[in-house]
């Protein structure tokens, strides 16, 4: 039986709420810690499964980590003698002691005792420069800019390789080692990467095709070559192209390596940056009579490289990672500095090389991992800037 | 470049050397200048550095003996009798194999753990990050000489060998397999694999077909899986299993016969594989997300269910993201494999920019054609991927 | 506002089409539904309004379970809707649903996206899929574009083809979520226009919108809505007309102009 519209009753149609419904809380079998559990550890057979999996991996792991690298390690001793099996009488984790004797070697390498001074002053004075840089609530950071691309190279030059006229003695780069040199070689590619890395993006987008070709072929050069060939060419190749009087020191040759190569992928990367800029902006500033440079000083680069911010501290990673490298071509940084000093007969025991390694890895998690933090840091800031 | 108010190009009476065009050309011309100058200037010094060393020039050294032996080829070589050429074309095969072990591993771990971020299961996704982030913040450098000096190196000698099966031992000095000797019969096996392929694309097409005309499906995947294995299977229990081993025996100080896994080829396939496996985690989490959930929803809305609507939806969507990425990984990963030269594992670089460069002091030669190989490997890839693109963009007004 | 006539009355089933018997839901803490009651005869337009945030898109939403209520009981065309997998697929197979967004397949033609459902859901042979499909197409007045994708159609025509789509799978009951808030002004009425047809062929459906020219012409109760409870019902001109609870008067003063 079927009814027309009009004959639906009008009290089913009509409907007026005589008193508001105040909000409930859920139901218990929702809300707290058991209904979180239930709802995402729990809520099928495969998601029980997949849980139990996961505790099992976890409880294997963890409690091993934990026992090697604080319950069953060993804190203090002189020799391999505390971190022997055999000489303790239990099961050793992590030989400590070696990290504390061979501490000053990682971090300084082979400086010279007394010189030691400088290597502290430089770690200093960057440390402040990248403060500066990097705290957004800091005051005059366009002099932390200066500061940190020409007052502090200039310096760290000064203090790390000498200058007879002010009295402080030359230390030849051989003598560099550990963490010195693993930020020495960072520094220098981050500082040169980023400007060497815009000419080449501007140098890709350049109307004149001279130029354009020759950017060009550079990055996708550089780009498609492993960084260890780069390294070889730079240290093998660069003594054969350079007059015998000019013959570039060893971690000269690697420094150039880096940079060169640390500059092709950043220029990808504002490259991607100057894309974004919308055509308006460039024919904006052309309108009122901006010339070449300056466009790009005031108008176009400031908004392309605080777009690409998270990239351009991605390629730092990268960088920081890629440091290792130079180990290869026989300069001496922090992981080579593990390495010899993990063979050392001195402390030889089943557990140093794993202790040494264990020191290196957390070395460059709170270098790499810091600055991935800071790079979605920043990118939530820009995304909150972009809301309306 | 100015223009005046009423939008016309400034009048010409401007100085020519202000005149943009001119000064472009003369920017060129300059560039041009440099660069052929500082390219002379190396050219002649390098010239004048090689001829008082005493190296020789040129590509013969292609063809000279090379004299000393490599730890794994995958082709013939002998230290008495092959070139440097031969050399090199064992480091080549040594970088492909290990490149291509290596992407397949990736590919698998970093889909697992990628679609394991994006799991409903709180503590899978975040085991899953966790991983992700403390591999993807650690140098490749360190993995490596982790596995290879903290891990396999503490393997027990050669005479304390661990026993995992019959004829394979595990030790310090390699991972030791029996190495399977194919038999007269063992052709038929080979004939019943390539009938199971050539059936399997039969079948499917023929199910699909079937499909359209009365919308029936059948059980395509298990059918599949069964005519590939099952096939070769029976191929091989009828010959009468023509397959035998040679078992590796242990010797005090060494093993002879079967086949040997090289602690330094193990060392780099795990190192390369779970570090490029975080970044494909990535690069497969972010292809999953791009996909909008409204698709999900209207599929559902349909009367989809959630497997068909991954496959149909989700995925194919999913991958043009996915794949440009990826690929650039896999070109990281072959690029990642040169670091076999900080644990001597014999790959192109190690072989060829390694010892062939020491031997011959030839580095110009040398590291050129290196770079060259790579370079091609890079370009080939990124000529193939733009081809991708081009056939799979969405097409759009 | 110009005067929309009438559409002729259509016949309603005494069938329930849909039942929401104090329905409540949240998300965390947030008691997004609160005690909904309604029910929808068969062939009866519904128009839900109200406030954003007032829970209309999460009511739908329920209908065909893209989303969960925690309490109460919904039942479509007979069946119980619960967490048993085979019932929500058979719900779904009953109720289309047309997204503010379209959500068509951009990787597909338009032809792929309307027998996608019909191939793969009702194991329907390729060409009867397509004979359906370009029947539909035709119904919306688009049959030309068929083997066009959809980013080469304007936001009309991709809404029309979202509803097309939905009606290849020959549901009882349709479901609108905002179809036309992201259309340009000048392409909403052809979309209007597909839904009025609809209307006229005796098809049940729940409209959230905020076009309340069509609300007059098409539906039988207009259903306003407001955190998370039914706070007013009525037919559309008694509803426009008075009026009676306060904040369905500021609501309408507000929208109305």
């Amino acid at each position: 039986m079927t009814m027309s519209e009009g004959e639906l009753a009008v009290a089913e149609l009509h409907f007026v709420r005589d008193r508001a419904i105040a909000p409930q809380p859920p139901p218990a079998s929702m809300t707290g810690a058991l209904g979180w559990v239930r709802a995402n550890l729990l809520s099928t057979p495969f998601n029980i499964a997949l849980t139990v999996i996961v505790v099992a991996l976890l409880a294997w792991v963890i409690p091993e980590l934990a026992k090697f690298l604080v319950f069953d390690a060993v804190w203090s001793g002189a020799d391999r003698d505390a971190c022997r099996e055999a000489v303790q009488h239990r099961e050793i984790g992590a030989c400590w002691p070696f990290v504390w004797e061979r501490l000053p070697y990682f971090v300084y390498g082979s400086y010279p005792i007394p010189e030691r001074w400088r290597v502290d002053a430089f770690f200093v004075m960057l440390a402040l420069g990248i403060v500066w840089l990097l705290w957004l609530e800091a005051p005059r950071r366009d002099i932390g800019v200066v500061y940190c691309f020409v007052v502090l190279p200039i310096a760290a030059f000064i203090l790390l390789h000498g200058f007879e006229a002010i009295g402080l003695p030359v230390v030849d780069t051989v003598l560099w080692g550990g963490m010195l040199v693993t930020i020495v070689v960072a520094s220098v590619g981050i500082v040169v990467s980023l400007p060497l890395g815009i000419l080449l993006a501007l140098g890709r987008r350049s109307h004149m095709p001279t130029v354009r070709l020759f950017s060009t072929l550079f990055i996708e050069f550089v780009r498609g070559v492993p960084l260890i060939t780069v390294l070889f060419m730079a240290s093998v190749m660069l003594p054969l192209f350079v007059p015998e009087r000019l013959e570039p020191d060893k971690l000269l040759r690697a420094l150039i390596g880096i940079a060169l190569f640390a500059s092709a992928y950043m220029a990808e990367v504002v490259r991607a940056g100057l894309q974004a800029i919308p055509k308006g902006q460039f024919e904006g500033a052309m309108a009122v009579g901006l010339g070449y440079w300056p466009m790009m000083r005031l108008i176009v680069l400031p908004q392309a490289l605080k777009i690409t911010i998270p990239n351009i501290v991605n390629t730092y990673i990268g960088l920081f990672k890629d440091t290792t490298l130079v180990f290869i071509v026989g300069i001496f940084d922090f992981l080579r500095a593990v390495e010899v000093a993990r063979i050392d007969p001195k402390w030889a025991t089943p557990v140093t090389s794993t202790t040494g390694y264990a020191v290196a890895a957390m070395f460059y998690l709170a270098f790499c991992y810091g600055m991935s933090r800071y790079a979605r840091a920043m990118e939530a800031r820009l995304a909150a800037g972009e809301k309306r | 470049m100015s223009i005046d108010v009423t939008g016309r190009p400034a009048p010409a009476t401007d100085a020519f050397y202000n005149d943009p065009k001119v000064r472009s050309f003369a920017y060129q011309i300059a560039l041009g200048v440099l660069v052929a100058v500082l390219v002379y200037g190396a050219v002649t010094n390098a010239i004048e550095h090689l001829e008082r060393a005493h190296i020789a020039s040129g590509f013969g050294f292609w063809d000279q003996a090379a004299g000393f032996d490599i730890s794994q080829t995958l082709i013939f070589y002998s230290s008495q009798v092959s070139t440097y050429g031969r050399a090199f074309w064992v480091g080549l095969l040594n970088t492909l194999l290990v490149a291509g072990i290596g992407i397949v591993l990736a590919t698998v771990l970093g889909f697992v753990v990628g679609i394991s971020r994006l799991s409903k299961n709180w503590l899978l996704a975040k085991t899953a990050g966790g991983y992700v982030e403390i591999i993807r913040n650690i140098p490749l450098l360190l993995q490596l000489l982790f596995w290879y000096n903290a891990v396999l190196k503490a393997l027990p000698e050669m005479r304390d060998s661990i026993v995992i099966a019959r004829g394979a031992y595990l030790n310090n000095r390699g991972l030791f397999l029996p190495q399977p000797v194919f038999l007269h019969g063992f052709g038929v096996v080979i004939a019943a694999a390539a009938v199971a392929v050539a059936a399997a694309v039969v079948f499917t097409l023929a199910a699909r077909r079937r499909q359209k005309h009365t919308g029936k499906r059948l059980p395509v995947a298990a059918v599949v899986l069964a005519l590939l294995i099952g096939l070769p299977l029976v191929g091989f229990v009828l010959k009468g299993l023509p397959l035998t081993f040679n078992y590796p025996e242990v010797g005090r100080f060494n093993i002879a016969g079967g086949v040997e896994v090289l602690p330094e080829f193990a060392a780099l396939l795990f190192g390369l594989s779970i570090y490029t496996a975080a970044f494909i985690a990535e690069v497969v989490r972010a292809g999953i997300l791009a996909v909008s959930r409204g698709q999900i929803e209207a599929a559902y809305s349909l009367g989809l269910r959630p497997r068909p609507t991954l496959r149909l939806i989700v995925v194919p969507q999913a991958m043009r993201v996915i794949i440009p990425p990826l690929t650039s990984q896999y070109l990281n990963l072959t690029k990642n494999s040169t670091l076999a030269v900080a644990i001597g594992y014999p790959d192109l670089v190690q072989v060829f920019t390694g010892t062939v460069l020491n031997q011959t002091g030839q580095a110009v030669e040398v590291v050129a054609i290196t770079m060259l190989v790579y370079l091609t490997i890079s370009l080939v890839t990124s000529l193939l991927m733009n081809i991708y693109n081009r056939r799979v963009a969405l097409v759009e007004r | 506002m110009s005067e929309t006539s009438r559409i002729k009355p259509t016949k309603l089933n005494t069938a329930v089409a849909v039942e929401l018997d104090r329905v409540n839901k949240w998300y965390g803490d947030f008691h997004v539904l609160r005690d909904i009651d309604l029910k929808v005869m068969g062939g009866e337009r519904i128009v839900i309004c109200g406030p954003s945030g007032s829970g209309k898109s999460t009511m739908i939403r329920c209908i065909n379970r893209l989303e969960e209520h925690q309490k109460g009981r919904i039942v479509v065309d007979g069946v119980e809707l619960t967490s048993d997998l085979k019932k929500i697929d058979e719900i779904r197979r009953e109720v289309g649903m047309v997204f503010q967004h379209f959500n068509l397949f951009p990787h597909l033609t338009v032809m792929e996206n309307c027998t996608l459902a019909p191939i793969w859901v009702r194991k329907m042979p390729k060409k009867d899929a397509e004979d359906i499909a370009m029947q539909y197409l035709r119904r919306v007045k688009i049959p030309e574009q068929a083997s066009k994708y959809p980013g080469q159609l304007s936001g009309g025509q991709q809404q029309r083809v979202a509803i097309a789509r939905a009606l290849c799978m020959n549901p009882k009951i349709m479901l609108f979520d905002e179809p036309t808030s992201a259309l340009d002004p000048e392409m909403v009425k052809e979309v209007l226009d597909t839904m009025v047809g609809l209307a006229e062929d005796g098809m049940t459906m729940l409209v959230v919108t905020h076009e309340m020219g069509f609300a007059r012409q098409v539906a039988n109760r207009i259903v306003f809505m407001d955190e998370g409870q039914i706070v007013e019902a009525n037919a559309p001109e008694e509803f426009f007309a008075h009026p009676k609870h306060e904040r369905t008067k500021l609501f309408l003063s507000q929208i109305l102009r």
